[in-house]
């Protein structure tokens, strides 16, 4: 299969670097979660969930690179690079490709603003870092909505078991509240 | 407890009375009064400038230190605060430590000496905006300043006009920097320093929080200058304090005394004691107790009273009778401080109300002999980990406390608790129902 | 020139992740907050010292230049 800019081969990689965004994108939930619960074992001291939350925030950013630019590159679909970031301006499945920049737009606010803490100050990263919460389940969705691997078994499994984890994390992280710290 | 003893009853000091020369009739002095008592206040010279430089100058020549329990020297602060553009003077009259009546009553019966104590250093560090806080659920009190503030408003003596603000009741809430938060629109907790309130405090600016004992000695120092204020005292500590005398003696109350007054004495300027006594809490709730024998030829001075291991505070002094168990005194008053708590810091969160209840176990329930060594164990992990004074105040009593009765610890440890558990609690403590549990 | 490290007890929440990073000068108490052993921080710490300041997740941890500070 040679490599044409409107063959198969930048489907397929749109749509499997797509995927694994969105299962970096949930382990990353997950750690972000599992950090403000403040788990920890023997073998799982705090620092690896901390730091491995932010270095997989990066791996989502190459990730998620690769997804915008296979799709915008791809002559098949003529959408714009500009629909990376703005949302609904390219017709293309429109909303659910929308979607996807306002996943984007938000994942952007979150990692300039964890960037910028030191200068912002604790209270004011931490109320825009919630925005973290709209970011995943928008990513989710661009994604289900989007996505032309939703009828295949193995990928409604992962995507399904992404969404249970992430609440059964939450769920957790609200029972353990009362226990620790100071407010 | 606000009243001060019967004329007549003080003890020989030609200096003195100075502060309180007006409350002999111990009803509030108007403004007229105040004026043929005190003198008239002038803050321009003989050439009618302004020289606010000068009455700084004179403050720290005076070698007066803050009457608020820190004792931080006036001059410096106030040094600190002026030329710094537009600057707040804070007056905190909100007198959290429960022992303590000097504040209320210089409020209540001297209103326009603090007043003018404002003025004075208003104008002297620039400030474009001045408050008087007390605590808000005191009615009466501010009622008679707002009178207060009225009078001299008709008079035109306040360039500055003088905000009386009521701030919440929690005992942290009158810490410098929980005023000047609550100012802000902030609840009335304590923040981490820096910046401190002299760099920067209301509305970012620098902020001069001064207790109103201590601005009415500015108001006198600015009248009669720092020849006559270093009249009295020693010259390492100069000047006149009130202090709050309680506990088993003849006439609680406040007086005035000399710096370097002994301790022994400021007990008999109040009657002498009642009973037999065994120690002396001086300082306050974040002092010290001190065996009578050591605490009473200690002079009234912060470097005296370090020398023991005690502290000046805010000027109270406790007697502590032989009757009374000094133990369950402290843990009572270690009790309330836990409680009364910002609850924004770990180690105080946790480790004061620890505290607590190690004092408590060796006071009423006996300690099992291991009382002792966990609160020893305690203190170090408490001390000075907080964003206040709050913790360090806490753990200064309960040092003393185990120190100054150690023969009572230890009995209390092999025997269980001894009779003066059962008299009535001498140290006051409010109560529940006086609290105000808002912060903001 | 010299750093030092300072907590700012009102920040810290008690997450413990300074202590796992930076054993050499910070412990934790029996309620999971931080103990600084000294003030002072040996240049050869001061690498570690950054990482543990950059991960505390409420930035309760600060390192400073060491200078006199008025009380």
């Amino acid at each position: 299969m040679s490599f044409a800019l409107n063959g198969p081969a930048l489907w397929y990689a749109t749509r499997a670097t797509g995927l694994v965004t969105l299962l970096l994108l949930t382990g990353t939930m997950l750690l972000g979660i599992v950090t403000s619960g403040r788990f920890a074992s023997e073998n799982w001291p705090r620092f690896l969930t901390v730091g491995l939350h932010r270095n997989m925030t990066l791996l989502v950013l190459v990730f998620l690179a690769l997804h915008v630019g296979t799709t915008v590159v791809d002559t098949y679909t003529s959408i714009p690079a500009t629909a990376a970031v703005i949302p609904f301006i390219s017709s293309y499945k429109s909303p659910w490709l929308g979607l996807g920049a306002v996943a984007v737009d938000l994942l952007i606010a979150v990692m300039l603003t964890s960037l910028l803490r030191n200068r912002l100050g604790f209270r004011a990263w931490r109320g825009l870092h919630w925005l973290a919460y709209a970011c995943w389940p928008v990513a989710l969705i661009h994604g289900l909505g989007t996505g032309t691997d939703r009828r295949t078994l193995w990928v409604f499994v992962a995507a399904l078991s992404c969404v249970a984890a992430v609440a059964a994390a939450a769920t957790w992280r609200l029972a353990t509240a009362g226990r620790a710290g100071t407010r | 407890m606000t009243m001060t003893a019967p004329p007549g009853a003080r003890a020989g000091s030609a200096a003195l009375p100075r502060l309180l020369a007006g409350c002999a009739q111990q009803r509030v002095l108007g403004l007229a009064e105040h004026e043929r008592e005190y003198g008239t206040l002038w803050l321009r010279g003989r050439s009618g400038q302004r020289r606010p430089d000068r009455l700084i100058d004179m403050v720290e020549a005076a070698g007066l230190t803050g009457r608020g329990g820190a004792g931080f020297p006036t001059g410096r602060k106030m040094r600190s605060v002026a030329g710094h553009g537009e600057t707040v003077v804070v007056a905190n009259g909100a007198e959290g430590e429960p022992a303590s009546a000097k504040d209320r009553l210089l409020l209540t019966y001297l209103p326009h000496l603090v007043l003018d104590g404002i003025t004075v250093a208003a104008d002297a560090v620039g400030a474009t905006e001045a408050h008087l806080c007390v605590h808000r659920g005191e009615h009466e009190l501010i009622d008679g300043l707002a009178t207060a503030v009225a009078e001299r408003r008709h008079a035109g003596l306040d360039p500055v006009p003088i905000q009386v603000t009521g701030i919440p009741g929690r005992y942290v809430s009158s810490e410098q920097s929980s005023i000047v938060h609550y100012l802000n629109g902030g609840p009335g907790k304590p923040t981490f320093a820096p910046p401190r309130p002299h760099e920067s405090g209301v509305r970012g600016r620098p902020t001069l929080v001064n207790n109103v004992e201590t601005l009415a000695h500015v108001a006198l120092i600015a009248r009669h200058g720092d020849r006559w204020f270093r009249g009295a005292g020693l010259p390492s500590a100069p000047g006149s304090m009130l202090v709050t005398v309680d506990g088993a003696v003849q006439w609680p109350g406040v007086y005035e005394i000399e710096l370097g007054t002994c301790a022994g004495e400021v007990v008999m300027l109040a009657g002498g004691p009642t009973e037999d006594l065994q120690a002396l809490l001086i300082g306050g709730y974040f002092g010290a107790w001190l065996p009578v024998e050591v605490a009473w030829p200690v002079p009234m001075t912060q470097a005296g009273l370090r020398a023991v291991g005690g502290a000046l505070g805010a000027g109270v002094v406790i007697a502590l009778p032989g009757s009374s168990c000094g133990l369950a005194e402290t843990a009572r008053v270690v009790r309330y401080l836990a409680e009364q708590g910002a609850g924004q810091c770990g180690p105080c969160l946790m480790g004061l109300p620890a505290l607590a209840g190690a004092i408590a176990d060796l006071a009423f329930q006996g300690g099992r002999g291991r009382a002792v060594e966990a609160i020893a164990a305690l203190l170090p992990l408490v001390e000075g980990r907080g964003a206040c004074r709050h913790p360090d105040g806490a753990t200064q009593l309960a040092r003393s406390a185990v120190r100054a009765f150690i023969a009572d610890a230890r009995w209390h440890d092999q025997c269980g608790p001894c009779d003066g558990v059962c008299r009535a609690p001498l140290l006051p403590i409010p109560g529940d129902e006086e609290e105000d549990w808002n912060w903001t | 020139m010299s750093h030092q490290l300072r907590v700012n007890p009102i920040a810290c929440n008690g997450h413990g992740v300074c202590a796992e990073l930076l054993p050499e000068i910070i412990e934790l108490d029996p309620w999971g907050y931080p103990i600084l052993r000294s003030a002072k921080v040996p240049p050869a710490l001061v690498m570690h010292a950054r990482r543990a300041v950059a991960t505390c997740p409420t930035l309760a941890l600060l390192l400073e230049r060491a200078q006199n500070r008025r009380p």
